[in-house]
């Protein structure tokens, strides 16, 4: 019971790890690339989630305040930011020359 | 000392937010719906990070994720149609695999819970409320002064990307 009602660093662990793997089922299965884009945006959500709960673990351990994780997790937020413009500008590039935002109709470089 | 009740509660109903939230965005056929749900994943991860003592964090996290980044993909969303995507299937050829994988993941996460849930112990040192925002500010311009940098460069080449990758003729 004291599991369930007392809130520790693991329920932080289960919950980020469950939102990663929500987010590796919308890359690995979608074909609409907005939504893996979205599904990315879920995966760096739980690394960020983890960072961030490990910031608050080493302050409760060690008591002086080093909050790098939380640095960290700025850092995260910036590359994430980076990453959606980037992914959605090469999303419209893609969709001006094919019509299309299917993620299996993506193989203007295959043979 | 026991720790406040609400704690729990609030705990509860945040994760079971950003659970349905999460599974709302990879099940929705529709991208607009996907987008929301999004948003309301982060605006409830927001509420966590507010419970671990981080503030500066969690507003960042609304302004850039809930209010820029989504922003950016509702609007490519309003530029692409969806009406077609709508008759279309939702899952491509290869989901039985995509979706076995992703299960293997989630044992291999499981076996490691099992294995591992020991390792932190309870802290014992309590946790005061210290001058969030100017501990991360002191940081980021003294310590991470070189990763803030590459950040910023990054972030201008990301700029300069997107421009041409968007553009149709430079």
């Amino acid at each position: 019971m004291d599991a369930l009602t007392h809130i520790s660093i693991l329920h932080y662990i289960v919950l980020a790890a469950a939102l990663f793997i929500l987010g590796v089922v919308g890359v690995l299965t979608r074909r609409n690339v907005v939504v893996i884009l979205m599904s990315i945006e879920l995966i760096l959500n739980a690394v960020n989630l983890n960072l961030v709960a490990f910031s608050r673990y080493w302050q409760a351990m060690h008591g002086p305040p080093a909050l790098h994780g939380q640095v960290f997790a700025i850092f995260v937020i910036t590359d994430a930011a980076a990453e959606a413009a980037v992914g959605l500008g090469i999303l419209i590039a893609f969709f001006r020359n094919k019509e299309t935002v299917n993620m299996d109709e993506v193989n203007l470089m295959k043979w | 000392m026991n720790p406040p009740v609400a704690t729990t509660f609030f705990f509860y109903l945040l994760a079971a937010i950003m659970l349905i939230g999460g599974v709302f965005v990879i099940t929705r056929k529709n991208a607009v719906h996907s987008a929301l749900a999004l948003i309301a994943t982060l605006l409830a991860q927001a509420g966590i990070y507010l419970m671990l003592y981080a503030p500066f964090v969690a507003g960042v996290q609304i302004i850039l994720y809930a209010g820029g980044i989504m922003v950016l993909f509702l609007f490519v969303i309003m530029l692409i149609s969806i009406e077609r995507s709508l008759k279309e299937r939702m899952l491509n050829r290869q989901w039985v695999v995509g979706g076995l994988a992703a299960l293997a993941l989630g044992a291999l996460f499981i076996s490691v819970y099992v294995k591992g849930k020991n390792l932190f112990p309870t802290p014992k040192v309590p946790v005061f409320e210290t001058n969030n925002t100017q501990t991360v500010g002191n940081l980021l311009y003294g310590q991470y002064m070189f990763p803030f940098e590459i950040a910023s460069l990054l972030l201008l080449v990301a700029i300069i990307g997107a421009v041409v990758m968007a553009k149709k003729r430079i």
